[in-house]
């Protein structure tokens, strides 16, 4: 048995979701290897030699593999990924776009987003956005993965190298072309990786008032999330989103606030290990799940939670 | 130009559902069925697409027992010209689904192909990049804005970081996200013409695909509980019992 890992990056860093699926893989059992490609990831490549486990790398160098579209990297994955009993990668939005189109390449089903790996062919995954979670068996010959990162704790990063093997491989395409990309850019951490975040929801009322969230998220060095509902309402943009159909994030510490709790939120949120809700709706169903809920006009409470810390 | 929209009958969103006792399936005894979310969308984007362009033929397609045509009817209440079924009483995973897409997409020869980017129920966020492997189309995920241009389609993507921005040759499969569009409903008049409008039966046999999977369901089973916690009176409480109970801050 042997995996292979497709490591998440912007050519310079490599992405800590990618260490949680070095963890699932590791629980699969075999050797573990980690596919770079990209265009001058050599950063990236060296940083995934030294994650421990990992056997060796795979570092693909071709400036057509740089915004890691679909149509190059597929084949290329499918490629090196068939002589592997697992195709493994974290079910972020790169993962979920590519990792489909190479199982079926591979002619084999694909297991989206696991969240626990009970044999090296028994996986369970949420299904209903987490209202049950199924427990499937794969017999294919090839198990191709999704993994929800925040299932997995990350891999430890060593000091010693695992070698680092140089592969040319090119697939051009002429199907698709990248135009541009608009990425956020914020002091803060990102919600996926923040041990804590703080999110705010309808009650917020408008986008201004986020800088009261702010505020607290600057003294807790956290991150500012949002609910569907505040999102959808035009507060923030849509990359703050917490949720089934946003991000899936499950930090030390979430602080729910104007956020009503509706079942698409709670999906995103309810494995952080501490919640806090701050609500002034008592009946709020974020209270069901919350370990400290406070009764409380939102708009007198974060500035005293703010000077209080 | 033709295009195609993938229509799946699911449990209706507002529906909270639970496992089985005996972990066999979801009970959705009784439960109120609709069209996946983001089917809805997709259908959307395609009659807005017809409604902009000239000579534009929309296809839905389900896959599923007869009772989908409820929801086809739906999708040509709203606007799609015709409907196919591909009826099977089996369920169907991704994989084989993109097949039986692809065999449509040959034969109808279409232009666009736009499907939710998943269903509301499995959750597998698959078929849409199955389909554009098994064809060699260029595919536009999770798009939150599409506009065409000469033979080709610039679709707008949401990414993690934000918003990444493609132009994809023609033909190409596009999968919605949320913020694509709000989708209308449909006005009586159109419910009853819709009721003319001719829907296709064929079964995956006769399209030549195997829907067998190498992936089985052992159980499903309820996701841990979370109990509700304590009520605390003030911000004060709260900073302590953070700081000093769950040693949070």
């Amino acid at each position: 048995m042997s995996n292979l890992v497709i490591a998440e990056h912007d050519q310079n860093s490599l992405k800590s979701s990618t260490l949680s699926a070095v963890t699932a893989a590791l629980a699969i059992g075999g050797d573990v290897d980690i596919l770079v490609c990209g265009k001058g990831a050599d950063d990236v490549a060296k940083s995934a030699a030294l994650v421990c486990g990992v056997s060796k790398v795979i570092h693909v160098d071709n400036e057509i593999y740089e915004h890691q579209l679909a149509e190059s990297v597929a084949p290329l994955v499918s490629e090196i990924g068939k002589t592997y009993s697992g195709v493994l990668t974290p079910a972020t939005t790169t993962g979920k776009n590519l990792l489909p189109r190479v199982a079926a390449l591979l002619d084999v089903s694909q297991i989206s987003d696991i969240v626990n790996v009970k044999s090296n062919n028994v996986f369970q995954r949420p299904i209903y956005a987490g209202n049950a979670i199924a427990t499937v068996e794969s017999s294919d010959s090839i198990k191709v993965i999704t993994v929800r990162a925040t299932a997995f704790s990350e891999a430890e990063v060593g000091e010693i190298p695992a070698p680092i093997e140089n592969v040319s491989l090119v697939f051009a395409q002429e199907l698709s072309q990248f135009i541009g990309e608009r990425l956020s850019q914020s002091e803060r951490p990102e919600l996926t990786s923040a041990g804590i975040i703080i999110s705010g929801g309808r009650g917020m009322q408008n986008g201004e008032n986020f800088q009261l969230l702010e505020k607290v998220a600057d003294k807790l060095n956290a991150a500012v999330g949002a609910s569907r509902a505040a999102v959808d309402a035009g507060f923030v943009p849509n990359d703050y989103q917490v949720g089934q159909t946003g991000k899936i994030v499950a930090p030390d510490l979430y602080i729910a606030v104007g956020i009503s709790g509706a079942i698409q939120h709670l999906a995103g949120m309810k494995d952080s290990k501490v919640i806090v809700a701050i609500n002034k709706d008592e009946e709020a169903p974020i209270f069901q799940i919350a370990d400290y809920g406070l009764v409380a006009d939102l708009f007198a409470a974060l500035p005293e939670l703010e000077a209080s810390l | 130009m033709k295009i195609l929209v993938g229509i799946k009958r699911v449990v209706d969103a507002n529906v909270k559902v639970r496992a089985k006792s005996d972990g066999s399936g979801m009970d959705l005894t009784n439960a109120k069925m609709a069209m996946n979310p983001f089917c809805e969308i997709a259908v959307e984007q395609a009659i807005r697409i017809k409604e902009s362009e000239s000579d534009v033929e929309i296809i839905s397609v389900s896959v599923g027992p007869k009772i989908c045509q409820e929801q086809i009817r739906t999708a040509l209440a709203l606007g799609a010209d015709r409907g196919i079924l591909v009826e099977t009483d089996n369920e169907v995973s991704p994989l084989p689904v993109a097949k039986i897409l692809r065999e449509i997409v040959l034969k109808e020869q279409i232009d666009l192909v736009i499907l939710g980017k998943l269903s509301i129920d499995t959750d597998n966020n698959q078929v849409g990049q199955m389909l554009a492997a098994l064809l060699d189309y260029p595919q536009g995920t999770f798009a939150c804005k599409t506009e065409l241009q000469d033979g080709k389609i610039e679709v707008s993507r949401e990414i993690d970081g934000g918003e990444q921005t493609l132009l994809l040759n023609l033909p190409a499969i596009v999968t919605t996200d949320l913020r694509l569009n709000e989708p209308r409903y449909a006005s009586l008049p159109n419910i009853m013409k819709a009721k003319k409008k001719p829907i296709e039966i064929v079964t995956p046999e006769e399209l030549n695909v195997d829907i067998s999977s190498g992936l089985q369901m052992i159980n499903v089973s309820p996701p841990e509980e979370r109990l509700a916690g304590v009520k605390v009176e003030s911000v004060a409480e709260l900073v302590d019992k953070l700081r000093n109970e769950a040693k949070v801050i």
